[in-house]
């Protein structure tokens, strides 16, 4: 066996968490800690490029695959990464390193505590998306709760502590049935190892009801319409990290578990299911970008933009076309990118501002150019503007739509329209308009460290956008071979 | 000749206990050295066992009326353990509250003797003298600060209401004896058939008396008023070490005894689970007192051992053991943390007196956010493994409605304990506790927080010295 560069990547944040948990705390003077922090995601992201450069893009199998006996006779420790998981690697060990830069001003106390559970978070976050046996998986995905209850419970805003019980609670209510489900799995196939379940399967009779466990999980953690309502809350309260972190990688989680273990496993209750999801996606495009068009707290707005394009995440996977599963995955990495960018953009008025309400705001351009076009660029990205990363998912994912069910993909295409007009009201009245407020006439552009962020963050939004295809080559034969395998799943049964 | 080398823990045990007597009445200010010697003596019984533990399988002595297996060992070692921690950190406790006497470590020896009785008891004679036993030293126990009235209150309720549940248990198992015409348990195993309608009177009868010692709903009452009453290192001798014998008892009755009779009993373990399962979770919620709370949350965590019980498989009795291990060592972390609630000699054990912790004592407050997490069952700690076993065990009987309720209320319970993290970590800060702790009381939170943390490295290892306790 080679190097484990999955298992060092799962662990190097946690070593990085063990040095700062035993730096001392100075207060007014954390920057040794940022800095210990930043170097440690850094080389992380690093080592996840360095992954991406020497992934096999040729073939569907896992690679740099760990095999160890962790409970003897149950379970192993395996992880591997395939595809369709290693963009999701990458995407989180890139939305770390920023949210560590941009905790500048949001975070006020304990600075060193908010940096250690940032970085345990992400060794979790990677953990999900290369485990390779359920166990480990449903681990991961439980473990991720802890800091995340904490990031939002100790510096979250005024409601801070219903957020959080909110979150852990409706979260820990789907995962449950999914802990069930697992176990049952095991009971009825003798291994919980994703590689062999494909080649096994699982018998037809079990799949619908341990596909309703899952999705009971992924459902809430996507979230889906009508379980979405955690996340309103959770985003507004969280700082400012804690929102990128929930809206670019948490958030996608359930969207690759629908991909790798919903279609993978149970192929058979996926086809059954379709209508379900097709029904509560159009739902949540249309339903919830009418509710971000009504919003007066530009996070929330956000928020519930967030659930609108989940909702086009989950549509385009189960199209179960070639181009619907690759938007799904594409529109994932654009969304992260883009949420991210935007709840930083928020971030940097409201530090300046304390005050995240449309109506406090208007006529920014004419006091910080800067930030309006960034913010313009991000906008834009969200809407899905041609050009943008947010474009070929959203593209990818209607044209799969169309060829397999035309009404729902009319309707969704309507939710494109929707979209536009949220986040161009949105922009128009944070930005356009007279300068009302007194306050802002004083405000400050953005500073270096904020300009560079946002910057980082531009660049992939563009180039993915003009040049979608170290992307789409990624995942191509893992996705094929997903629906190949689907296929001949249907075809024998 | 019988082989009084595999009582011999039992025997040194006993006549430790005289000794210690003697030394207390003739020596003056013998406390300090009576609990060393104590300590002493549940150090040795340990090791007489554990060199057992490798050199026997299943014996049997005195025509058949104790048995000494896997299981007896490691359960006794267990209870020792548990035993020799609670005395190790309850010193400083007891001389903030001048209640410092020989007398303690003595009931707590006797106690942990009439125990081990009960793990290797193969009658019912046997086993009801070793309860006795334990029952009466604990009784004293819990009046032990009989300054406070509330603790003499504790004791008088828990004599009482345990009194009358060895009472129904002795008319179980005098109803059982009148059937089968012994009170071995492998002739009653073979005499007994599920014919004999009246038999499950007795098996009732049993069953109830046992549920009453380790607190499964609905015979829980006097759990909480006791746990909270009691002194607070008894408190938690009474939620760790009790259970312990009272498990393997319920273990031995229903797998040895009462195996043929199974379709009787299983619907009457079932329901005990869920209902301890459900309950512990909801009433926990309006909690303001820890002890109290803790009560309800041990009644919780018995429901969920006895999940594994219902099973009527080897895995199930296993995951059962396992879940009981795990469970001691959070609730001696818990406790631990407990006792650290000290200000100028007055202890604080209400919920309010934890608010804002984590500004004053960071490492303090991150062992109860581990330990308070683990109980939750949240993955990656020992919590969770010990409730991921024992549905595995469940769900291999394909016992699904156990599986979901229990874990649904897995969610429940995150409620209350997610509410103390919530008064640790998001409120307001108080004033400062002391910090000068003993070095047992630390040490036992550190290893015990470690083991809860660090255990999903090495899980195969508590797995493997339980996989040899096969009883069916």
């Amino acid at each position: 066996m080679n190097f484990p560069i999955l298992s060092s990547l799962i662990l190097l944040p946690i070593v990085g968490a063990l040095f700062l948990f035993f730096t001392k705390d100075k207060e007014g003077n954390n920057s040794t800690a940022k800095y210990v922090a930043l170097f440690t995601t850094v080389v992380n992201f690093l080592i996840s490029i360095y992954l991406w450069i020497s992934f096999d893009q040729s073939t569907s199998s896992f690679q740099f695959v760990e095999d160890r006996v962790w409970i003897e006779g149950f379970i192993n420790y395996k992880v591997g990464v395939d595809g369709i998981s290693i963009l999701f690697i990458i995407l989180t060990t890139f939305i770390t390193p920023i949210c560590i830069i941009s905790v500048n001003n949001s975070v006020k106390n304990r600075l060193r505590d908010f940096l250690i559970a940032i970085l345990i978070m992400e060794s979790f976050m990677i953990g999900v998306f290369c485990a390779l046996d359920l166990v480990v998986f449903y681990l991961f995905f439980e473990a991720g709760l802890i800091p995340m209850f904490l990031i939002i419970g100790i510096w979250g805003g005024e409601r801070r502590v219903y957020s959080a019980f909110k979150f852990f609670l409706y979260t820990l209510l789907g995962s449950v049935l999914m802990l069930v489900a697992i176990i049952s799995i095991y009971w009825i196939t003798g291994t919980t190892d994703v590689v062999q379940l494909y080649e096994i399967g699982i018998d037809v009779k079990y799949q619908n009801l341990l596909w309703l466990a899952f999705f009971s999980s992924f459902a809430v953690k996507t979230p889906m319409w009508p379980v979405h309502t955690w996340l309103p809350d959770a985003h507004v309260e969280a700082p400012t990290a804690g929102s990128v972190l929930l809206a670019a990688i948490l958030l996608k989680m359930a969207g690759y578990g629908f991909i790798r273990f919903s279609l993978g496993l149970f192929p058979i209750a996926s086809e059954v299911f379709t209508p379900l999801i097709y029904t509560l996606s159009v739902i949540a495009i249309i339903f919830t970008s009418l509710i971000a068009l009504m919003q007066e707290d530009m996070k929330k707005l956000i928020a519930y933009s967030s659930v609108a394009h989940m909702g086009f995440v989950t549509l385009g996977i189960f199209t179960l076309q070639q181009q619907g599963i690759e938007g799904s995955i594409i529109q994932m990495i654009s969304h992260g990118l883009v949420s991210a960018a935007l709840f930083l953009t928020v971030g940097v008025v409201y530090d300046r501002m304390h005050s995240r309400l449309i109506s406090t705001y208007g006529g920014l351009v004419s006091v910080i150019p800067k930030y309006s076009i960034l913010f313009m660029l991000f906008a834009l990205a969200s809407l899905g503007l041609p050009g943008t990363s947010g474009f070929i998912g959203e593209f990818l994912i209607l044209m799969g739509a169309f060829k397999d069910n035309f009404l729902v993909a009319v309707i969704a295409s309507i939710g494109v329209i929707l979209g536009a007009a949220y986040m161009l009201w949105l922009y128009k009245r944070v930005i356009f308009g007279k300068l009302i407020n007194k306050d802002l006439k004083t405000i400050l552009d953005l500073n270096r460290s904020e300009y560079f962020i946002l910057s980082c963050l531009a660049a992939p939004i563009l180039f993915f956008g003009f040049y979608p295809d170290p992307l789409i080559n990624t995942i191509e034969v893992s996705v094929t071979d997903l629906i190949n395998m689907h296929n001949t799943n249907i075809a024998s049964k | 000749m019988e082989n009084l080398n595999l009582v011999l823990p039992e025997i040194f045990i006993s006549l430790s206990i005289m000794f210690l007597l003697i030394l207390g009445v003739f020596k003056k200010n013998s406390s300090k050295i009576t609990f060393n010697l104590s300590l002493f003596t549940i150090l040795i019984t340990a090791i007489i066992t554990l060199n057992e533990t490798f050199s026997v399988s299943r014996e049997t002595l005195f025509n058949e009326s104790v048995v000494i297996d896997s299981m007896s060992s490691l359960m006794k070692i267990i209870t020792l353990i548990g035993g020799f921690l609670v005395l190790v950190i309850s010193s400083s406790y007891l001389k903030t509250f001048k209640i410092y006497n020989i007398e303690y470590p003595v009931l707590i020896l006797s106690s942990i003797l009439g125990m081990m009785v009960m793990i290797s008891s193969n009658d019912l004679i046997v086993f009801y003298m070793g309860l006795e036993l334990q029952s009466l030293a604990l009784y004293v126990l819990a009046t032990y600060n009989r300054d406070q009235l509330k603790s003499s209150e504790a004791g008088l309720k828990y004599f009482v209401l345990s009194a009358l549940s060895s009472g129904l248990l002795l008319y179980g198992c005098s109803l059982v004896y009148g059937f089968s015409g012994s009170t071995n348990f492998d002739i009653i195993s073979n005499q007994l058939n599920s014919n004999e309608y009246v038999l499950t009177f007795g098996i009732v009868f049993i069953l109830v008396g046992l549920a009453f010692k380790i607190s499964a709903v609905p015979f829980h009452m006097w759990a909480p008023d006791v746990y909270e009453g009691s002194p607070t290192t008894v408190t938690l001798f009474f939620t760790i070490v009790p259970k312990i014998a009272a498990l393997t008892v319920f273990i031995r009755f229903l797998y040895v005894p009462f195996l043929n009779l199974i379709d009787q009993w299983q619907m009457i373990i079932i329901f005990l689970s869920i209902a301890s399962m459900v309950f512990g979770a909801v009433a926990a919620i309006g909690q303001t007192n820890i002890k109290r709370l803790i009560a309800y949350s041990s009644i919780g965590h018995i429901g969920y051992t006895l999940a594994g019980l219902a099973t009527a498989s080897n895995e199930g009795i296993q995951s059962s053991i396992i879940y009981i291990s795990i469970y001691v060592v959070m609730n001696l972390a818990l406790f631990s943390c407990l006792l650290m609630l000290r200000r100028k000699d007055q202890y604080y054990e209400n919920i309010e007196d934890l608010s804002g912790l984590s500004k004053n004592h960071p490492l303090l407050s991150l062992c109860l956010l581990v330990i308070l997490f683990s109980l939750a069952g949240i993955p990656p700690l020992a919590g969770f493994f010990a409730k991921f076993y024992v549905f595995k065990a469940v769900l291999e009987q394909s016992m699904f409605f156990l599986a979901i309720v229990g874990l649904l209320s897995t969610v429940v319970a995150a409620f209350y304990y997610l509410r103390i993290i919530k008064i640790i970590y998001f409120d307001k800060e108080k004033d400062k506790y002391d910090t000068d702790h003993s070095l047992w009381l630390k040490f036992s939170l550190t290893v015990s927080t470690i083991l809860i943390l660090l255990y999903f490295i090495f899980p195969s290892q508590l797995i493997e010295v339980v996989s040899r306790i096969n009883i069916i």
